[in-house]
């Protein structure tokens, strides 16, 4: 199975029925298999700070939800994880991708990769790594952690996880 | 009118059904005159009402109205094509355009110029924009709740806010008794 069917068959299992996704040339296959998938709406959004009002209200309505994203959109979502999911106690996975790691090219990634695990930090996100292939085997214990805790929790996937890209 | 008073006449139709208000003065407003566990207050960040709302209706089968503002609107901008793109027929957005921030006091919003957010919905596919004077709001919100279709009311009413107090109910309570309430609805 590949990194990218284990993830969506992991979210399914975990009875994720809607993910919202921004796109990240890293996130891109996982992001075709959500939306191929039969057991997964699939939202993509126009900012992350929507889609984690989307996971919020599915959440609210009876139905668990996921963001799929980049981590420079973090900047972007500082006041939402804060004063919605944190503030109402809501579990959110986020799969994101941590670019500006090993093996980028694009300077301007690096930017937000050095101050990507210091904001997960100061949130207090629970924050896992994943950096070589088999970290994937974790992603069904994360998930039942986020929903047994109801926190956001954030999952990043580096260049050295998805093989390049 | 001012958006007190389309909320005031608006009670005796939503008071049962599921409504996620918009942040600041609106959901102060909607507590002061009807507090009900249908309601889940947005304590904080300004502009998901509508996103929030969305994700509540396609996730289950009762009608959800989000109570959103103008400059709420204009700060998520993005909303509009995702609504269109995902309906949900259950889902009614009212968007109360006073053409103003009003929480922070009155500064204009451009929906008070030149834009129009009825013509913004429309452009961005949403198929069912109605725009109307806030005193024709209960009639096209009776109308929406027997339509069985998704709908976007743009209810343009004056600039204006009466003095309530902030709420001071947790978040987790509000959040909870809305769930709860939304479940057992579903059967």
């Amino acid at each position: 199975m590949s990194v990218n069917d284990k993830i969506v068959s992991d979210l399914v299992a975990n009875q994720i029925e809607l993910v919202t996704t921004v796109p990240c040339k890293q996130l891109a296959g996982v992001i075709d298999i959500v939306e191929a998938s039969k057991d997964i709406y699939h939202i993509p959004a126009n900012k992350e700070d929507e889609g984690i009002g989307i996971c919020a209200g599915a959440f609210m309505g009876g139905k668990r939800s996921a963001i799929i994203m980049q981590n420079t959109a973090l900047g972007v979502v500082v006041n939402t994880l804060v004063t919605l999911t944190q503030f109402y106690r809501m579990p959110l996975p986020m799969l994101i991708s941590y670019r500006g790691e090993l093996g980028e090219p694009v300077a301007c990634q690096v930017e937000m990769a050095v101050h990507t695990k210091a904001l997960l930090n100061q949130l207090q996100i629970p924050t896992y790594h994943f950096h070589r292939e088999e970290d994937v085997e974790e992603l069904d214990k994360i998930l039942k952690y986020t929903f047994m805790c109801n926190k956001p929790v954030a999952i990043l996937t580096d260049a050295s996880f998805w093989k390049g890209y | 009118m001012i958006r007190s008073d389309v909320l005031k006449e608006l009670i005796p139709v939503i008071s049962d059904q599921f409504i996620v208000c918009n942040i600041g003065l609106p959901s102060q407003e909607l507590h002061l005159l009807d507090d009900q566990p249908t309601n889940f207050y947005m304590l904080g960040t300004m502009g998901l009402a509508s996103s929030i709302g969305l994700g509540v209706a396609l996730a289950q089968k009762e009608k959800v109205i989000a109570i959103d503002g103008d400059g709420s609107v204009l700060t998520n901008f993005g909303t509009l094509p995702t609504i269109a793109n995902n309906v949900a027929d259950n889902f009614i957005l009212l968007i109360i355009d006073n053409g103003s921030y009003g929480s922070t006091g009155d500064q204009p919003t451009y929906a008070g110029k030149k834009t129009s957010l009825a013509a913004v919905a429309r452009a961005c596919g949403c198929e069912n924009v109605v725009e109307c004077r806030a005193e024709d709001t209960v009639e096209v919100m009776k109308e929406a709740l027997a339509g069985d279709k998704m709908t976007i009311i743009v209810c343009k009413c004056e600039s204006g806010n009466i003095p309530v107090p902030v709420i001071t109910k947790d978040p987790v309570v509000i959040r909870d008794r809305f769930m709860t309430t939304l479940a057992a609805r579903n059967g």
